[in-house]
C-alpha cells in the first residue's frame, strides 16, 4: 500500500458521504419501522463491509440476509413438528457466524441479527405465518409520532410561517396546553424524528414554537383578554379531584374543563405548576410566562386549592367519596440520597429542595460561597447555574462517569460550562467533610470508565489518589423519587415507589381513581407528563360515560416546494455577556424573524408529502 | 287529504363526497380567490386551493393519472401525474398539490416524459401481465396508461406477488395484479365505513391486504363490491359464475329462468358498445333467450311484491309503535344487511323482515311458478342478473331456501358477468329484435322500476303506504322530493294526519353517519332506506366499471323515465301482484307470505361466508 498523506480521492469522499448519510438516516430512524425489514437492511449493510476472507462472513451474512428476505416475501417456512423452520435456521446461522467469524465485521453483525431475531421473534413469526407486518402503520407524520402528546407540528409550523401566531399556539394547545412552557423548555423528542434530518439536520421545531409563543395573544407575554380554547360540551356537573398541579395534573384538568367537567386541583405547595415551578429555574422558564400560562388554563374553569396536602390535610378516601373521579399526578419530588459520610451536614442541600426554595421566593444566598454539584443530569446543570445566580463564588460539577455519559442534554452542559461552572468528570463523591456541623469540603475518588452494562458505561475506582475540594455547599442532584407513602397507606398499589396504573391511566382495583405523570413513569419530561394528562382526561371522560372530542381545525396553509434546497438549521442563542449568569432573566434568545421564516420553510411538510397524503396528515380532534 | 311533500322540508345532509377533498370544481370554489397560473405556456385564472391537475383541466391541458380518483384518492403514489414547476428541481405530483400565484407548470418536458414512463414501467415489472386472459380487458387503467405512454418493453427483472385467496368468496383479490394505488383502502375506509382493506407489510414489500391479516371470509366485508368498481386493474374482481349458468343451460333436465333487476337495464349495454337507446330491457330479454335461458322475468315484479309486504309491515309497526324500536330500516340491500349485522348488531331487529326482491323472486319462482308450470321445483335453476356482488352471498345464505329446500336463487350474476355471457355468444345486438318478458312474473310497475336508485324504495313504499292508510292513491309523483343523488336525504310526509319522518342514505359511510346521529339522539325517523352503494343499485358493485362520475345519474334517469312511462305507477296496482295474492298468498303478511317472503335476519351470523 502506498504511503500517502495526500488529499482524499473523489471516490473516498463519496464513500464517506454515503456513510455520513447512513448515519444521519439511522439517527432519524422511524417509529414504525418493521423490525424484520430493519434486520434485513442491517445485515446487508454489514455484509457490504466484509473483506471477503472468511466463510461465515462472506457467505453467511449474504445467506442470513436472504433468509430474512424470505420472511419478508412470504416465502419462509413456519416452525412445525417437522422442524424449526426458517426462523430456526436464521438463529442457527446467526449464532454460528457470531461464534466462528474471525473479526468484528462478521461477529458483530451476526450478534445484532441474533439479538433482533430473539427480541422480535413475534414479529418474525407474524410475517412468516400471515405474510403481513404487526407493527402499527399509522404514523404518517414522524414529528407528530415522535411527540408523546401528538402535537400537530407541521400544522403549527405552517401557521407560524404564515404569521398566524394565535392559531399556531391554539393548535399546539389542542394536544398540549403548555404551549408556552414547552416553547421554552421542551426536550423536543419531535426533532429526533424529523425527516429533515435525512437532508441537512432536523428542523428547529421548538425555536419556531417559541417564535409563535412570543407573538401570540395568549403566548409568553399575555395581552388579555384570553382567547379561550373552544369548549366542546355543555357543563356535565361532574367533579374531578386532581391531586398535583404539575404538567400532568394541569393538562388533565384543562382538558376535563374543556370537556365540560368541573376539575378541582389539590396542590400541597403554595403555588401551582409542580416541577415547572419547583424544578425548572426561572432563567429557562420565566415566572411571568409560567404564571400567565397557568392563569390562562385556570380560566377555562379549573378550581385550585393550594397548600392542601392529600394524605395529610385531606384523606384520599374523602376525595374518592366526594368526587366523581380522582386523578393522582403527584410527581417525583423526593430527593435521592448519596449515602456517604457527612451527608447530613449543614450545607448539603438536595437539588429538589433548592429549586423548591427558589420557586417559592425563599432562595438562599450563596454569595462568596464555593459550591459543588454532584450529578450529571439536566437537574444538576439547573442547580449549578442556579447556584451561580445565587451569588456563588465558584461552582464545580462532579460526575462519576465521563462528560459524554451525562444524561443532561449536551446543550445544557455546554451552557453551564459557558457560564463558568467547572466540570470534574470521572470523580465520585466518597465523603463530605464538616466543621462544626457545617460543610467544609468533599472528597472525590477519581474513576476510570469501564465495561458497558445494559447500554451504560460503568465507572470504577481508577486507583489514583483521592481529591478533596474545599466548599461550603454541596448540591445533590442524583435523581428524584416519588413521595407515595401516604397513598400506599390509602391502599394504592405501588412498585418501587411508583404508582401502578394500567393502560389508560386507571388504577387496578380502584374504580374512578386514575394516575399519571412522573409518579407513574418515574422522573421524565414535561411533554411525557402532558401526554399522560391528556390520556387521563380521555380515560376519565370515558369513565364518566362521555366521549367529548377536543378539536381545533384551522385552515392550514398549503405546502410549497421550496423546502428542498439544502439549508442549515438555525439555533437559538444564549444571551451573550458575562453577567447573564448573575440574573434569573431568560437566557435563551428567540430566532430573528428572518431566521424563523427560513427555519419554518425547512419543514418538509410530511403532513402532505409521503404517507401523510394517503392517510391524512392530521387528526383534527381526539 | 293530499300528501304533503314540501321540497323545503327535504334537506340534503352531508352532501359532500365521502372523503371531502379540497374544492376542485367551479361550484366549490365560487367564493374563493383567483390565482394566475401558466400551464404549458397557456395563461389560466385558476381558483385558490385548486390542484395543478384541476387547473390544467381548466386550461384544456390533460395530465395523465393512474392512482388518482376524483374526490376519493389522491395520495400521489404512482407518480404518473408529475409535472415540472418552474424553479423546482424535482417534479411535483399534479393531483394533490395546489396552484399558487405566478406558478408556471409544464406537463411534457423531457424530465416529465422520462419519469412518468419509467414509473409505469416499474409498476409493470411487478404486475402479473396477462392481458389476453384478464377480465378487465380494455378497461384496465394500467394497460391504457402503458399503451398511451408508448411502453413497448420492461427492462427490469419481473417479480410478482403470490396471490393467496379463497376462490369461493364472491370477491376475489389477485395480489399479483395489485399496483398499490390505495383506492380500495380509501373506498372501504371513507366511502363504505368498513375498513376491510389495509396497508400490508412495510417498506419495499408494502402492499394491500385484509386488515389484521384476516382471511377475507372471516372479516366483516359487506361484499358491496365498491372496491372492484374503483380498482384500476383486475386485482379485485367478482367470482365468475358464468360457467355454472352455461352448464345449467346445457343440462336437458334443467329449466332455467332468470330475473333482471331494475338497474341492470340501465347499464348492460355500456361495456357491449351499445347505445343507451338500443340497450333496452326488452333487447336484454331477447339476448338472454338467445343465450338459451328458458324464461326471462323481471325483478320489478318482486320489487312490487316487496313493497306490498314492506309497506304493510311498516303500517303494522307504525300502528303499534310501542312494540317496536325505531326507525324501521329497509332490508333489500344485502351489503347493508351484512354491514349493520357486523357493525351495529343491536339495530338488526329494526330491519324490515321482508326479503329482498331477488329472494322473493326465487321463493316465488320455485313455488308459485313451479306449480303453474307443473314441474318439480328442483328442476328449476333460478338465475338472477344483478348490479350487485353481495347478491351472490345473499342467495347462498342458509335462510334463503324456503320454497323447496334448495337455494331459492341458484346463481346470481353481476352485470359484468351477464355482459360476458352475452358477448361470448357473438349475438348481433344491433339487429336483435326486442322481446317481452315472460308472464306473469315479468310484469312490474313504475314503482318497482325505481328500486334501482337511491330513494326509489322509499318512494315506492310511500306511494303504496299512503294508499293503505288513506284508502286512495296519491299523485304518483307526490314524493318526488326523495329523488336525487344526495347522500343523506330526509323529509316528513303527512299520512292521514300523522307525520311520517323518513330518511334515505346511500353509501355505507353515510349510513354510519345517519346511525350515529340516531344513536346520539340527533336524528329521529320512522322509516329509513339504506343502500350500500352510493346512488343505490345504479352505482352497484356489480355494475360495469366506469370512470364517468356522472354515470349514476345517467343510469337513474333511465329508471325514472321508465317509471313515468309505465302504465302502472303503484306496486299494489300491478295486476300480477293482485293476481298472486288472489291465487297464492292471500294477503300481505299472511302465513304463506311470512314463510316465503319474509326472513329472520338473526337466522345467520356474521361473517357467515
Amino acid at each position: 500500500m502506498p504511503l500517502s498523506g495526500q488529499e482524499k480521492t473523489a471516490a473516498q469522499r463519496s464513500i464517506e458521504d454515503i456513510y455520513q448519510k447512513l448515519g444521519e438516516r439511522a439517527q432519524v430512524g422511524a417509529t414504525t419501522t418493521c423490525p424484520v425489514e430493519l434486520t434485513s437492511a442491517f445485515v446487508k449493510m454489514a455484509a457490504s463491509q466484509s473483506c471477503g476472507k472468511c466463510v461465515p462472513c462472506r457467505i453467511g451474512l449474504a445467506k442470513l440476509a436472504g433468509l430474512v428476505d424470505e420472511v419478508l416475501e412470504g416465502a419462509a417456512t413456519a416452525a412445525s413438528e417437522a422442524g424449526e423452520g426458517t426462523i430456526g435456521l436464521i438463529e442457527e446461522l446467526a449464532e454460528s457466524i457470531y461464534l466462528s467469524a474471525d473479526c468484528a465485521i462478521g461477529y458483530e453483525a451476526a450478534a445484532v441479527a441474533y439479538t433482533a431475531v430473539k427480541a422480535f421473534r413475534e414479529d418474525f413469526c407474524y410475517h412468516i405465518e400471515r405474510n403481513d407486518c404487526m407493527a402499527d402503520a399509522f404514523a404518517p407524520v414522524p414529528c407528530v409520532t415522535g411527540c408523546p402528546a401528538g402535537v400537530d407540528v407541521p400544522g403549527y409550523l405552517a401557521l407560524t410561517a404564515a404569521g398566524r401566531y394565535d392559531d399556531a399556539i391554539k393548535l399546539v394547545r389542542k394536544d398540549n396546553p403548555f404551549a408556552v412552557a414547552c416553547a421554552l423548555i421542551c426536550e423536543h423528542p419531535c426533532e429526533m424524528q424529523c425527516r429533515r434530518g435525512m437532508v441537512d439536520g432536523p428542523v428547529n421545531i421548538r425555536a419556531i414554537k417559541r417564535f409563535a409563543a412570543d407573538r401570540a395573544q395568549n403566548g409568553i407575554t399575555n395581552t388579555a383578554p384570553f382567547q379561550l380554547f373552544p369548549r366542546n360540551a355543555e357543563p356535565t356537573e361532574k367533579r374531578i379531584a386532581v391531586v398535583g398541579s404539575g404538567p400532568a395534573g394541569l393538562t388533565a384538568a384543562f382538558y376535563l374543563a374543556c370537556m365540560g367537567h368541573a376539575p378541582v386541583i389539590y396542590e400541597q405547595r403554595a403555588q401551582l405548576g409542580g416541577m415547572l415551578r419547583y424544578g425548572i429555574p426561572a432563567y429557562r422558564l420565566p415566572r411571568e410566562a409560567l404564571d400567565a400560562e397557568i392563569d390562562y388554563l385556570l380560566a377555562h374553569g379549573i378550581e385550585a386549592k393550594t397548600s392542601v396536602s392529600v394524605g395529610k390535610d385531606v384523606a384520599l378516601d374523602e376525595l374518592h367519596a366526594g368526587y366523581d373521579a380522582v386523578y393522582l399526578a403527584i410527581g417525583a419530588h423526593a430527593a435521592s440520597r448519596l449515602g456517604i459520610d457527612g451527608e447530613d451536614a449543614q450545607g448539603v442541600i438536595s437539588a429538589v429542595d433548592l429549586l423548591r426554595l427558589v420557586g417559592d421566593g425563599d432562595a438562599p444566598d450563596f454569595s462568596g460561597k464555593g459550591v459543588v454539584v454532584v450529578g450529571g443530569g439536566n437537574v444538576a446543570m439547573d442547580v449549578a447555574r442556579t447556584a451561580l445566580r445565587l451569588g456563588a463564588d465558584k461552582v464545580t460539577i462532579a460526575y462519576r462517569r465521563r462528560k459524554q455519559d451525562m444524561t443532561a442534554q449536551a446543550a445544557e452542559v455546554e451552557a453551564a460550562v459557558a457560564e463558568g461552572c467547572g466540570l470534574l468528570d470521572l470523580h465520585a463523591p466518597v465523603g463530605i467533610q464538616a466543621k462544626g456541623g457545617t460543610v467544609c469540603g468533599i472528597s472525590l475518588q477519581p474513576q476510570m470508565i469501564s465495561v458497558i452494562e445494559k447500554g451504560r458505561a460503568l465507572p470504577k475506582d481508577s486507583g489514583a489518589d483521592r481529591l478533596t475540594l474545599d466548599c461550603d455547599i454541596v448540591l445533590v442532584a442524583i435523581g428524584q423519587r416519588i413521595d407515595s407513602g401516604a397513598f400506599e397507606q390509602a391502599g394504592i398499589e405501588t412498585s418501587c415507589g411508583r404508582i401502578v396504573a394500567t393502560g389508560g391511566a386507571g388504577l387496578p382495583g380502584k374504580a374512578g381513581v386514575f394516575a399519571g405523570g412522573d409518579c407513574v413513569t418515574g422522573p421524565a419530561t414535561v411533554i411525557r407528563a402532558v401526554a399522560d394528562g391528556k390520556a387521563a382526561a380521555r380515560a376519565i371522560d370515558g369513565y364518566l360515560g362521555f366521549a367529548h372530542p377536543i378539536s381545533f381545525e384551522p385552515d392550514i396553509p398549503a405546502p410549497f416546494f421550496k423546502s428542498r434546497i439544502h439549508c442549515a438549521r438555525s439555533n437559538m442563542t444564549e444571551l451573550a455577556g458575562k453577567d447573564a449568569h448573575k440574573s434569573f432573566d431568560l437566557v435563551e434568545a428567540g430566532l430573528l424573524p428572518d431566521e424563523a421564516a427560513q427555519e419554518a420553510s425547512r419543514c418538509l411538510r410530511c403532513d402532505h408529502f409521503g404517507l401523510g397524503a394517503l392517510r391524512g396528515g392530521r387528526q383534527v380532534s381526539w | 287529504m293530499v300528501a304533503k311533500s314540501n321540497p323545503k322540508e327535504t334537506k340534503a345532509k352531508a352532501a359532500k363526497e365521502p372523503n371531502p377533498k379540497e374544492a376542485n370544481t367551479v361550484e366549490d370554489t365560487a367564493n374563493s380567490g383567483r390565482v394566475n397560473v401558466t400551464i404549458n405556456g397557456r395563461q389560466v385564472q385558476a381558483f385558490e386551493n385548486m390542484t395543478i391537475l384541476a387547473a390544467a383541466s381548466m386550461a384544456g391541458v390533460k395530465i395523465p393519472t393512474l392512482c388518482f380518483y376524483w374526490g376519493l384518492n389522491d395520495p400521489g403514489a404512482c407518480r404518473v401525474c408529475v409535472v415540472e414547476v418552474e424553479g423546482e428541481d424535482q417534479l411535483v405530483a399534479a393531483c394533490n398539490n395546489k396552484v399558487y400565484e405566478g406558478m408556471a407548470v409544464k406537463t411534457n418536458t423531457a424530465k416529465v416524459r422520462k419519469a412518468r414512463k419509467l414509473n409505469v414501467e416499474l409498476l409493470l415489472s411487478q404486475h402479473n401481465v396477462q392481458c389476453t386472459s384478464c377480465v378487465r380487458g380494455g378497461s384496465c387503467e394500467l394497460r391504457l396508461i402503458a399503451n398511451d405512454l408508448n411502453i413497448s418493453e420492461v427492462r427490469f427483472r419481473k417479480g410478482k406477488k403470490k396471490p393467496v385467496w379463497n376462490r369461493d368468496f364472491p370477491l376475489i383479490r389477485d395480489a399479483s395484479k395489485c399496483i398499490a394505488c390505495w383506492r380500495c383502502v380509501q373506498v372501504c375506509d371513507n366511502m363504505q365505513a368498513s375498513h376491510i382493506w389495509a396497508m400490508k407489510n412495510r417498506a419495499t414489500h408494502t402492499g394491500v391486504g385484509v386488515a389484521k391479516a384476516q382471511p377475507i371470509e372471516q372479516s366483516l366485508c359487506t361484499i358491496c363490491g365498491q372496491c372492484i368498481t374503483h380498482c384500476p386493474t383486475a386485482a379485485l374482481k367478482e367470482r365468475d359464475d358464468v360457467d355454472r349458468v352455461l352448464d345449467a343451460i346445457a343440462d336437458p333436465d334443467k329449466i332455467t329462468l332468470i330475473q333482471i333487476a331494475p338497474s341492470v337495464r340501465t347499464s348492460w349495454g355500456e361495456s357491449l358498445g351499445l347505445d343507451r337507446e338500443k340497450a333496452t330491457v326488452n333487447r336484454l330479454v331477447a339476448a338472454l333467450r338467445a343465450v338459451g335461458i328458458d324464461y326471462v322475468f323481471d325483478t320489478d315484479f318482486t320489487a312490487d311484491l316487496t313493497i306490498t309486504e314492506e309497506a304493510s309491515e311498516f303500517v303494522e309497526r307504525f300502528t303499534h309503535k310501542d312494540s317496536y324500536s325505531w326507525p324501521m330500516f329497509t332490508s333489500c340491500c344485502p351489503a347493508w344487511v351484512r354491514w349493520v349485522k357486523g357493525n351495529h348488531p343491536e339495530m338488526v331487529d329494526r330491519l324490515s323482515t321482508a326479503k329482498s326482491p331477488q329472494q322473493m323472486f326465487g321463493a316465488t319462482a320455485k313455488s308459485y311458478y313451479a306449480q303453474a308450470l307443473g314441474v318439480d321445483p328442483c328442476r328449476i335453476v333460478s338465475l338472477s342478473a344483478m348490479p350487485c356482488l353481495a347478491k351472490k352471498h345473499e342467495c347462498a345464505l342458509p335462510t334463503m331456501n324456503d320454497a323447496c329446500g334448495a337455494q331459492d336463487v341458484d346463481v346470481a350474476l353481476t352485470v359484468r358477468e351477464i355482459d360476458r355471457l352475452i358477448c361470448a355468444d357473438f349475438i348481433d345486438l344491433e339487429n336483435l329484435a326486442e322481446e317481452d318478458f315472460d308472464e306473469p312474473l315479468g310484469i312490474g310497475s313504475g314503482a318497482g322500476e325505481i328500486f334501482g336508485a337511491t330513494g326509489g324504495v322509499m318512494e315506492a313504499a310511500l306511494r303504496s303506504g299512503y294508499y293503505y292508510v288513506v284508502g286512495t292513491n296519491p299523485d304518483p309523483d307526490a314524493f318526488a322530493v326523495v329523488r336525487g343523488q344526495e347522500s343523506w336525504k330526509e323529509a316528513t310526509f303527512d299520512l292521514a294526519g300523522t307525520p311520517v319522518r323518513i330518511a334515505i342514505a346511500s353509501g355505507l359511510g353515510n349510513a354510519e353517519k345517519l346511525i350515529e346521529a340516531i344513536k346520539a339522539g340527533e336524528a329521529d325517523y320512522d322509516f329509513v332506506e339504506i343502500m350500500a352503494c352510493p346512488g343505490g343499485c345504479v352505482g352497484g358493485g356489480g355494475q360495469p366499471i366506469s370512470k364517468d362520475l356522472g354515470i349514476r345519474a345517467k343510469r337513474s334517469k333511465v329508471l325514472y323515465d321508465l317509471d313515468s312511462n309505465n302504465a302502472y305507477r303503484f306496486s299494489h296496482e300491478n295486476p300480477a301482484i293482485v293476481k298472486i295474492y288472489d291465487e297464492f298468498f292471500g294477503k300481505p303478511l299472511s302465513e304463506k307470505s311470512h314463510h316465503l317472503l319474509h326472513t329472520d335476519h338473526q337466522g345467520w351470523g356474521m361473517p357467515n361466508a
